[in-house]
């Protein structure tokens, strides 16, 4: 039961959060509170291929630079009203949020369809360096990209807009971006509750037996990878529009390296680890950061000792270790 | 310089370029043999190998600054990163190894964090630099009146040189015996006596001292500053992935490819598209795909061979 409080506490938190920081006249906090909520549904992306697929992604800032880059694309054509293409068929830049998020997971779910497809035939410590070598392919191909900017990426002048929102306040912005995670974490619960679930948490457990009642683990997974790319893409096209800029920088292996510590520091499949790691991975670096210029040291301390002695992450050591999702 | 009117100069470019990846591929190889030993006999990844890669050159350029000797800096170079490895292995390596790959994954990450934030603390933001000894500046002259620096020379001949010793190290010693029996079956060799925490120390300081000799070698041609270890420790992943991971010969067949195909593919590559693209698109299209070429053919290789060329586990 000290799962759901833990959870109730975390979601509670989130929604009261802006009206503490307007109370308080901290908007910056609002702006901060954005960022952990952004950063927080591309970790409840990766959840779902590390937590309930077993599959150790060292490249999900792929997907997290893709979708960054779909913003990018999309919105700079819009601002300079130069077409995307003009043959065979005309495609125009969009300014609509809802146009570039279509996009980006459109995108983003195709790419880890490929790169799930060829890194699959691979376990263990060889699918996490083949999934580092592809974050890498792409980290690489963006900085040689000079139609979109190369290594000094794509800024755009005015946040992308949502349909009856202002998104240039910064408040409903938060909003948005705290009601896109709070629908991806339902969808998430709803997916690990499934028949699907249920035979991706099988097929990670026992591959063997999941392949002895005729399912095939390697689709399952490939399932799951594809719509944990899809909720990561979409995140980064919230992060892009959040800084109003993408760069090869959302692409790069570091990136990959801190989705993953959201997650660690959360607690693998856990429906909220993520969410409490990011919040948490945020706090620290503006709090740290405040305090040293070399607040990574700390970071690093701070996370060698979760991953020694407190397995099962922050969630696990409030609520103890046992079931519950 | 004598010039002859009929030969190619792409002949000796190529020359040139076949022995810059070649030195690119022996210094991979230094890092690539610890990483590929530390896996094969511990089971362990080790993101942290580059930060000993790191700690190498600091120490190098700062005992080349007190001393001014190259070969002292070496020695320090080596020391430092062997120190540095035997400190971490037995201090926090030691817990991971009966951890799963997600775990180690993380604590090495953290690891970096720590040595390179420490650096900054401790060195600052500026780079440092290193200076090649007067004995090995200069060009050389090649048969075939090519002109090559001496000092890259000298790295590919201290690269293949480890190579061998490395070789002859795992395939006649008592140590190596040893190495190879703990990659088989650790229980086995822990049960007839041999001291198999000792034995990862030593092995764990003999891939940090290569890591530390790459690092101050490689100091020498670029610079000396934090956050360099990590390009090419995901080049040095790549390399034993290739080349099968536990396997020495694996990342020096690995190494050499990786080398190759980096230096060879940003030369080649544009002027192959310029064959069929205008050339300022052809430009474009060729260093993409340049700087993308060794992972196209690390994701090749895994396609068609899952455990790399010369491996056998997974």
């Amino acid at each position: 039961m000290r799962w759901g409080l833990v959870n109730a506490v975390m979601l509670i938190g989130l929604v009261a959060f802006p009206f503490w920081a307007l109370a308080a006249d901290e908007p910056f906090m609002i702006t901060l509170a954005t960022r952990a909520v952004i950063l927080a549904l591309a970790a409840v992306g990766l959840n779902i291929a590390l937590g309930w697929g077993g599959l150790v992604s060292l490249g999900h800032a792929a997907f997290f630079g893709i979708g960054g880059y779909a913003m990018g694309i999309l919105a700079s054509h819009a601002q300079g009203y130069t077409p995307l293409m003009e043959w065979p068929f005309l495609i125009e830049g969009t300014k609509s949020m809802p146009v570039i998020w279509l996009v980006a997971v459109l995108a983003s779910a195709l790419a880890a369809l490929g790169i799930g497809m060829l890194s699959l035939r691979t376990t263990g410590v060889y699918f996490i360096m083949i999934t580092l070598a592809f974050g890498q392919m792409l980290y690489y191909f963006a900085i040689s990209w000079t139609a979109y900017g190369g290594e000094d990426g794509v800024s755009i002048y005015v946040r992308n807009g949502f349909p009856g929102l202002n998104t240039l306040v910064p408040v409903e912005f938060y909003g948005l971006c705290l009601g896109v995670l709070l629908g991806v974490l339902a969808l998430n619960a709803a997916v690990i509750h499934s028949p699907f679930g249920l035979a991706l948490n099988a097929a990670r457990q026992s591959p063997d037996r999941v392949r002895t009642v005729g399912l095939d683990p390697r689709r399952l997974q490939l399932a799951a990878f594809v719509l944990s790319g899809a909720i990561t893409g979409l995140a980064g096209a919230l992060f892009a529009d959040l800084n109003r800029f993408v760069s090869p920088s959302m692409l790069s292996w570091q990136m990959s390296g801190e989705i993953m510590i959201f997650v660690i520091l959360g607690g693998t499949a856990r429906l909220f680890g993520p969410v409490v790691g990011a919040v948490v991975f945020v706090a620290l670096e503006h709090s740290l950061g405040g305090l040293s210029e070399y607040w990574h040291v700390f970071l690093g301390a701070l996370l060698l000792l979760i991953v020694l002695f407190a397995r099962g992450g922050l969630i696990g050591l409030v609520a103890g270790r046992g079931g519950g999702s | 310089m004598t010039l002859d009117e009929t030969s190619p100069m792409p002949l000796a470019l190529l020359a040139e370029q076949v022995l810059n990846g070649l030195q690119f591929g022996v210094m991979l190889f230094l890092m690539a043999a610890g990483l590929t030993l530390i896996f094969g006999v511990m089971g362990l990844i080790n993101l942290a190998h580059g930060s000993l890669y790191m700690i190498g050159a600091f120490a190098a350029a700062s005992v080349a600054g007190a001393t001014g000797s190259f070969l002292l800096a070496l020695v320090a170079a080596m020391t430092a990163a062997a120190v540095a490895g035997a400190l971490v292995e037995l201090v926090v390596i030691r817990r991971l190894y009966a951890r799963d790959h997600l775990d180690q994954v993380l604590a090495t990450f953290a690891l970096i964090l720590i040595f390179s934030e420490g650096t900054r603390w401790v060195f600052g933001s500026f780079p440092l630099y290193l200076d090649i000894p007067d004995m090995l500046s200069g060009p050389v002259t090649l048969p075939g009146g090519i002109e090559y620096p001496r000092y890259r020379l000298a790295l590919i001949g201290i690269g293949l040189t480890v190579a061998l010793g490395l070789g002859l190290l795992i395939t006649r010693t008592r140590l190596g015996i040893r190495i190879r029996a703990g990659e088989n079956d650790r229980e086995m060799i822990a049960a007839l006596g041999v001291d198999i925490s000792r034995l990862y120390t030593i092995v764990f300081a003999l891939g940090a001292a290569l890591a530390g000799l790459a690092g101050a070698l490689v100091g020498a041609i670029q610079s000396v500053q934090v956050g360099m270890g990590e390009p090419v420790l995901i080049l040095a992943f790549v390399v034993i992935v290739i080349g099968g991971i536990g396997s020495i010969k694996g990342a020096l067949v690995g190494a050499i490819l990786v080398g190759l195909t980096d230096t060879l593919g940003g030369i080649f590559l544009p002027s192959l598209f310029r064959l069929f693209l205008d050339p300022s698109s052809a430009a474009n299209a060729g260093a993409s795909l340049a700087s993308m070429a060794i992972y196209i053919l690390m994701a090749a290789v895994l396609i068609w061979r899952p455990t790399g060329l010369f491996g056998a586990r997974g």
